[in-house]
């Protein structure tokens, strides 16, 4: 049981720091970003799993599995004699794995409300507002020149433009920006945004959090770009983010290009992907297939750990 | 909520009833209390007050329509954390252009 919880530590370890640093970093997310957002996740839940899994099999060794350390401890939880073999070390790590899962699930709750009603302020606005536009289901627009496109996720969606946006952008340019939002809509985005998001909040003095957070985020931008450019093509899409995103002075986009400023660099990141072509998605073949592996390691790994901690392998 | 946003005077139920109905389709008349439904609802949500001193009580708009519309595009340019899981935009950067466009929208309603 010691062994399992060295394993799961070593693995959480890694997890936090080195790994998730490594994949942030790394370039090859930009060209298959399905697969590269499928192992944040793996890389998240494993993490998590392991972490919690270290703490619960260091504390139920005494009793060799957690349903024995249950039987064992449950009479003296408020009162009594520790039973043999447990010390203080191995109370601290059951009630420390006890904390996080609830620290952990609390937060995704509390975030998931919060969205949620913003989400329901948004459409009561939307209703009071909008005109729906011609032709696009689903599809709203608001008569302010402020030139901006988004979409409210959630049970009932809906995609909202301006009429700013209108008239900045070709009839081919807004198609691509309402394909990018209903992509987000379709792929249900949200949800792992939200997953993430709630991971940040519950441990916002970690840094990989926030690096975590960001890179799901461009992920999901640039999932959400391939929709529109399998619908619209590179040069509509393109132009649309390079009209949108340069809206104001020039001056704003330089400096967002030279990466001072997180949102900027995203920019660059997604319109850099348009440039390169097809032949980028070949490339893409063998990091896919590595990161889909290795996703499915990463998650296997501390299952088999919580199998063993169950006891129903020894 | 279009006709209280295109009436300067405060409205009540009845009289908001029969300009709808005038609008829309003559003969297709909602009940009073239907409407007293909404507009209490409405009042909820903050949309409309109503004044209470007389009765029947008086409706009108909270905010007009542009200050509502501003107050909704601060929201969606807002990147507190909660926004940004509730919203996706499609570009995150809040231009130089569309914060000067938003604050001279807010100017102009301060102005009025």
């Amino acid at each position: 049981m010691l062994a399992v919880s060295a394993v799961l530590g070593i693995l959480a370890l890694a997890l936090a720091w080195p790994v998730p640093v490594a994949l942030s970093r790394a370039d090859w997310p930009a060209r298959t970003p399905a697969a590269a957002l499928a192992l944040w996740q793996a890389i998240a839940l494993a993490g998590g799993l392991s972490m919690i899994g270290c703490l619960l099999a260091y504390g139920s060794s005494p009793e060799g599995s957690l349903p024995a350390t249950v039987v064992a401890l449950a009479p003296h939880l408020f009162d009594g004699p520790l039973p043999p073999g447990f010390g203080v070390a191995e109370i601290a790590a059951l009630t420390l794995a006890v904390a996080v899962t609830l620290l952990l699930l609390l937060n995704l709750a509390l975030v998931a409300v919060r969205a949620e009603r913003e989400r329901r302020r948004q459409h009561q606005l939307i209703d009071l507002l909008s005109d729906p536009l011609p032709g696009e289901p689903r599809t709203r627009v608001i008569a302010t020149p402020v030139p901006l496109a988004y979409c409210v996720p959630g049970i009932r969606t809906a995609t909202v433009l301006t009429d700013g946006l209108i008239d900045a952008l070709s009839p081919d340019e807004l198609g691509a920006v309402i394909v990018h939002e209903r992509t987000h809509l379709d792929q249900l985005h949200h949800l792992v945004r939200l997953a993430f998001r709630a991971w940040h909040s519950a441990i916002p003095w970690f840094p990989i959090a926030n690096r975590a957070e960001r890179s799901v985020v461009t992920l999901t931008e640039m999932l959400a770009d391939d929709g529109a450019r399998r619908a619209k093509g590179d040069d509509a899409l393109r132009s649309a983010l390079e009209r949108v995103g340069n809206a104001g002075e020039s001056a704003s986009f330089a400096d967002a290009a030279s990466g001072a400023d997180p949102d900027g660099a995203m920019l660059a990141a997604r319109l850099d992907r348009l440039g390169s072509g097809s032949n980028a998605s070949r490339d893409a073949r063998g990091p896919r297939i590595a990161a889909l592996a290795a996703s499915v390691v990463l998650v296997a790994v501390p299952l088999a750990g919580y199998a063993a901690i169950l006891g129903i392998v020894p | 909520m279009e006709v209280l946003w295109t009436n300067d005077a405060a409205l009540t139920a009845n009289e908001l009833r029969d300009t709808l109905a005038v609008r829309d389709e003559p003969g297709r008349t909602v009940a009073t209390t239907t409407m007293l439904t909404v507009l209490s609802r409405l009042e909820r949500k903050g949309f409309v007050a109503r004044t209470r001193d007389v009765r029947p009580h008086r409706y009108h708009a909270l905010l007009s329509r542009e200050e509502h519309t501003a107050e909704l595009m601060h929201e969606v340019l807002d990147r507190s954390a909660d926004r940004d899981a509730a919203l996706a935009r499609f570009v995150s950067t809040a231009t130089a252009g569309e914060a000067a466009t938003l604050r001279r929208l807010l100017d102009e309603l301060a102005h009025r």
